[in-house]
């Protein structure tokens, strides 16, 4: 009996093992190969040169980042560009969605209803979005313009004019995703107690107040989370610029996820579109870390 | 319920709230008006949501067009075995994650999340390489396998963890004493526990299928294979310009069947993406 009980305990243990490893093995495999073997892969890629047409890869070390960050002034333009959208979109979706969510998160008749409508882009896909969004934006029949006519101003062509198309596409994407941020917004509204409101409101503070010096930090969190999250989404935009604009017009909207797609499948030029991935993935991990850190710093308090 | 302090003040909060409304109920209905408009009644300058000529023949046309009955097929068989797919391996690794205690599990969960935020951008290239040399290209494989393996699956993963760490692990106890397996006790106790969780996954990534465009792009050329994004991008004249009343027409039977499914779950369905955006 002593000399068995630990062994079976070995076993039992070692079985258990095997069973983790073979739950997690399919998933595991897939994303080995589908995921962190293409990650390596693309760095690799992004030190050739390696053009599709000419099937020829030589390999070149840094060359292909050296061109992006010196000599191509296409690059340059193309983050402006990204960052642009990202400055634009990330605070006016967050405003509206906090905006929304507030307006929505206590009941009253028909709030059900408001929140259907405002989330119903996001069941929507982003391809017909974009679609229906090019249709109302037409240059002289489009109903932005007709509706923008009725009270007298003569609109743009939107998505063609050089100053409004990065306009038009960003209003259009927060559309498109601000429900997602309004209901995340909406949760964490909701889990805050009403007696902290009560208490201030009891000892006269305005309702401006309560929100700056209750609601907000209380909220941090969640604002932190969904910053995070619209600013990842908006550096990765692609169908709606691809659909709407599809980059132009004289490049005004080409953000890096398309510019990576153009070179790479429209152009060819292999190695070098690699380089623009491996500089959208360390954009993203930067700021994934900085998420991290900065919620450290804020947990504190 | 909140109280309002006037009419006047009940006026005003329920005209703003439609106003705000007005950008993101107008292009549905603009979408079904033009679906049953000529294309000349499209091109005139009427606001009228209401055709001044009703043409139905557009719903036809949108399928004489292009073979757009094949492509709506395409699109739901692939999602529907993507989210098959998805639930199966993702419950199976997010219970090995939350409940078995094995050498590496935490390293491997913490390389899952750091792919959770990972665009598909950034691997497409080399993918693109890899379906080719596997002879997959122009299929719909990369369609499943890219989803289900890649950020959409580990989200997946990651959230099926989250709900096994919640349950009670005496549930199993019983399950245990009888003498199950592992897989037993997964299959037969954890699985049918885990419904909440399951149908926010599948929700989630159908229509994460559903919706997929790059790839689509990328991997199809044959238009009998393409799936509805694609498909809708594609109605356009000899010029490349777009045919708008087709457009609409295919956009509206796309669009349509989800926001009916959406209205009538929609307390479901909002809270399926309020959780993986609080987990993601």
């Amino acid at each position: 009996m002593t000399q068995t009980a630990p062994r079976t305990k070995l076993t039992l243990r070692a079985r258990e093992a095997i069973a983790g490893w073979l739950f997690v093995s399919p998933i595991t495999i897939g994303f080995l190969i589908f995921f962190v073997g293409p990650l390596i892969a693309v760095v690799g890629y992004s030190l050739t040169e390696w053009n599709l047409l000419t099937r020829q890869s030589t390999f070149v070390g840094m060359d292909n980042y050296v061109d992006a960050l010196s000599q191509n002034p296409d690059f340059w333009h193309v983050l402006k560009n990204s960052l642009v959208f990202a400055a634009g979109l990330v605070p006016l979706n967050m405003a509206l969605a906090l905006t929304l969510a507030i307006a929505l998160s206590r009941p009253f008749r028909g709030v059900v209803i408001f929140r259907t409508i405002f989330f119903a882009p996001v069941v929507t896909a982003a391809v017909a979005w974009a679609i229906v969004w090019s249709f109302l934006l037409q240059g002289e029949s489009g109903a932005v313009n007709q509706m923008l006519a009725v009270v007298g101003i003569d609109g743009p062509n939107w998505l063609r004019h050089p100053d409004w198309a990065m306009f038009a596409v960003i209003v259009t994407r927060v559309f498109k995703t601000v429900g997602l941020n309004m209901i995340l917004y909406i949760a964490a509204l909701q889990s805050i107690p009403r007696d902290y409101e009560e208490a201030a409101r009891l000892e006269g503070a305005s309702g401006w107040q309560v929100f700056r010096l209750i609601t907000w930090p209380l909220l941090a969190p969640t604002t932190l989370v969904i910053m995070v999250i619209t600013v990842v989404g908006s550096l990765k935009v692609f169908d709606h610029i691809y659909l709407m604009t599809g980059g132009g017009p004289e490049n005004g909207t080409l953000v890096l996820a398309f510019y990576i797609y153009e070179q790479a499948f429209e152009f060819f030029n292999v190695g070098y579109a690699a380089a623009l991935a491996v500089i959208l993935f360390v954009l993203i991990v930067a700021l994934t870390i900085t998420q991290v850190i900065l919620k450290q710093r804020s947990q504190p308090q | 319920m909140t109280r309002f302090h006037s009419p006047f003040v009940r006026a005003c909060w329920y005209l703003s709230l439609a106003i705000l409304a007005v950008p993101f109920v107008f292009p549905f209905l603009w979408m079904l008006s033009g679906a049953v408009k000529p294309q000349a009644e499209i091109f005139s300058s009427s606001l009228s949501l209401m055709p001044k000529t009703w043409r139905w023949e557009n719903y036809a046309e949108v399928f004489s067009y292009q073979p757009f009955a094949r492509q709506y097929f395409n699109s739901l068989y692939i999602a529907t075995v993507v989210t098959a797919g998805t639930l199966f391996l993702s419950s199976l690794a997010g219970y090995a994650l939350a409940r078995i205690r094995f050498a590496g599990s935490g390293l491997l969960l913490l390389v899952l999340i750091s792919a959770l935020m990972m665009p598909e951008e950034v691997t497409i290239i080399p993918n693109f390489f890899l379906m080719k040399w596997f002879g997959l290209m122009n299929t719909h494989a990369p369609l499943i396998l890219l989803p289900m393996f890649g950020s959409q699956g580990v989200m997946a993963t990651f959230l099926m963890r989250q709900y096994f760490m919640a349950l009670p692990p005496e549930l199993e106890d019983a399950a245990r004493m009888d003498g199950l397996s592992r897989f037993g006790i997964f299959w037969k106790v954890a699985l049918p526990l885990s419904r909440p969780a399951l149908a926010a996954v599948g929700i989630i990534t159908f229509l994460f299928s559903w919706n997929l465009f790059l790839e689509p792009l990328v991997f199809l050329s044959d238009i009998e294979l393409f799936t509805l994004p694609l498909a809708l991008s594609n109605f356009t004249d000899a010029y490349g310009l777009p045919l708008w009343h087709l457009q609409m027409a295919a956009t509206s039977l796309a669009v349509i069947p989800i926001l009916i499914v959406y209205i009538a779950a929609q307390r479901q369905i909002v809270e399926s993406f309020a959780l993986s955006g609080v987990k993601g």
